[in-house]
């Protein structure tokens, strides 16, 4: 276990991070340059007029032709969404305080959970570690929508429905997160761990003080993963919950939207759907530096 | 018995706390995805509402979806055309444009503008797109194709049979340099640079011979999991579906395999048949994420 650990730690170390680039001027990387650059417009143009369109006022919104860019900004759709009564009679304030309820209470708790498993999987290996490990990759590979129907029932039975208990308890040990933090915790020097312990800290100390703090990249990286696969979920707030004000944002955009194809309301869908893209981009961003750090020890060695 | 029980309890010293600090993970793993897929199993094999107890039926759940169920077919179709067009562009484009972003400058921007659309709402986004792709002639697209004359009326984009399902491909490869396309860029900066210098001295020069030979194969792990990614979320899909085309959408243009298994098992409750419908999504994902496994093996 010791040598192993020894062993493990030049080898994280000899890899050298690439040196960024230097810009070669030549015909061909300034043809790359322009390509990307196309391609980036690409990406970023329904992004864009997303942007525009929530702060068109009335007149832009319907103009003919369609104007692409926004030319006297307005708040006014912000404050409509915001201040109005929707169709169901549920301000939409309700919807954003439902998505950052229950994706808040998702992400932290699945990071405790997922955090805590890696620890004691890799750091302690108790036996049937590799079982576990294979069964995790195994279900890294069906998506949740498989197991949807049971999970429903298993709900159902705790009389779960139609609370935040559903959205949230399920989706906290997820094969993902847990394996994200195991590739992680695998590099993690183990003489730190030794010196703590000589030191006389009991696990848990050692967990909380020594690895939760030097893990930091890794559970950063879940926290932007969770936090966008959870504020973006669909299917497990429409089935598990059935009354209107339990439900969260991209219900509720389709509700705005009135089903698909309808032009109606386009100024509050625009000011919604840029409520609800917002907060990921902007979580990814804060902490992408940490995010390339861990997502480095993601592979899947088969 | 004492010998036997100082054992234990050293067993326990040993190993018992690992297990306590797995036990959260693993209970919770257990009741909502390992236990549920195998009573997805056992209730594919049954007929099931909820309300009465379930009955048990045999294959009939199955027989009746191969040879019974046109709309089943038609989503196991659309869903194949879907995954077999999406996965793959999304998994060689996420490699191809991680490669290429990862010898620029401004990197950091470039994987940003790449990486945006898979960060935001399914829902969102379609909505978006519907503006795009709006059926009459306020729609950016058909008015732009409009005024340069390809087409005299509008096209109705997600309403006709033929053109819905392009249109939610369309923004699904828009969406799709997600997580993967992160592995990949982390994956080859990791990549040591002395391998690079070693096979210069070797003979190699060429961007694309660095690429074949030293790039890919130290990339065997990311690019697995960049594949299983794809795999999962190209079968998985439903909410961009729904969202452009409705659902039921027209003529069922839009119907995947996803949407047949919530039609079955939240809106009619017949949750044996769903479970049948579950489970060939799942043969499917696995069976395909083994085969992945398969090709990128590491050969030790």
């Amino acid at each position: 276990m010791t040598s192993e650990a020894v062993n493990k730690k030049p080898k994280v170390k000899a890899i050298k991070k690439q040196k960024p680039k230097k810009f070669k001027f030549s015909p061909g990387w300034v043809f790359v340059y322009i390509i990307m650059l196309g391609l980036v417009c690409f990406t970023a143009l329904p992004l864009i007029y997303l942007i525009c369109t929530a702060f068109k006022p009335l007149d832009e919104l319907f103009a003919y032709p369609p104007q692409f860019f926004v030319r006297k900004p307005t708040l006014k759709n912000f404050t409509d969404l915001l201040t109005t009564v929707s169709g169901s009679s549920i301000p939409f304030t309700r919807y954003i305080f439902n998505s950052l309820f229950t994706t808040v209470f998702t992400v932290a708790g699945t990071v405790v959970v997922s955090s805590l498993g890696a620890y004691g999987l890799v750091i302690h290996n108790p036996p049937g570690s590799k079982a576990i490990f294979a069964v995790v990759v195994a279900a890294l590979m069906f998506s949740a929508q498989v197991t949807s129907i049971p999970t429903y029932m298993v709900i159902n039975n705790l009389g779960l429905i139609d609370t935040y208990w559903a959205l949230i308890v399920p989706k906290l040990a997820v094969a993902y997160n847990f394996f994200l933090m195991k590739q992680f915790m695998e590099s993690f020097p183990r003489d730190i761990l030794e010196a703590a312990r000589i030191d006389g800290a009991n696990e848990w100390t050692t967990f909380a003080k020594i690895v939760m703090p030097n893990m930091k990249p890794a559970w950063a990286t879940l926290v932007v993963f969770s936090f966008i696969s959870n504020w973006n979920d669909y299917m497990g707030p429409l089935i598990y919950t059935t009354s209107q004000v339990m439900k969260t944002l991209p219900i509720a955009l389709n509700t705005i939207a009135g089903g698909a194809g309808t032009i109606a309301r386009t100024g509050a869908m625009g000011a919604a759907s840029l409520l609800t893209t917002m907060p990921t981009i902007i979580v990814f961003t804060a902490m992408k530096a940490k995010v390339m750090e861990t997502m480095t020890h993601s592979g899947i060695k088969a | 018995m004492t010998n036997k029980q100082s054992k234990l309890s050293a067993w326990f010293s040993n190993y018992g706390v690992g297990y306590l600090f797995l036990a959260p993970f693993l209970i919770l793993l257990f009741i909502f995805t390992i236990y549920p897929i195998f009573q997805a199993m056992g209730l594919s094999f049954t007929y099931y509402n909820m309300l009465e107890p379930a009955e048990f039926i045999g294959f009939s759940n199955y027989r009746s979806l191969i040879l019974d169920d046109d709309i089943f077919l038609l989503a196991i179709q659309n869903t194949l055309t879907f995954a077999c067009i999406v996965g793959p562009i999304g998994f060689f484009a996420s490699f191809f444009f991680a490669w290429i972003i990862n010898q620029l400058k401004f990197n950091n921007l470039f994987s940003l503008a790449f990486y945006a659309p898979s960060m935001c709402s399914g829902i969102a986004m379609s909505q978006v797109w519907l503006w795009f792709f709006a059926s009459d002639r306020y729609g950016l697209i058909n008015n732009t194709l409009m005024n340069i004359g390809l087409i005299t009326e509008p096209l109705t984009w997600n309403k006709s049979a033929t053109l819905i399902l392009p249109v939610v491909m369309i923004i699904s490869v828009w969406m799709s340099m997600g997580t993967g396309f992160l592995v990949f860029l982390a994956g080859l900066q990791d990549v040591p640079r002395d391998l690079y210098e070693a096979a210069a001295i070797d003979g190699i020069s060429h961007k694309t011979q660095e690429l074949f030979y030293i790039t890919i194969p130290m990339m065997k792990p990311q690019l697995l999991f960049g594949a299983i990614n794809s795999i999962t979320s190209s079968f998985g899909v439903f909410d961009v579906a729904v969202s452009v085309a409705g659902m039921p959408s027209p003529n069922y243009a839009a119907h995947t395999i996803v949407a047949h298994l919530y039609d079955h098992a939240f809106i009619r409750f017949e949750m044996g048949y769903a479970s049948a419908v579950a489970m060939v999504l799942f043969i499917i994902t696995f069976a395909l994420g083994r085969i992945c496994m398969r090709i990128f093996r590491e050969k030790n």
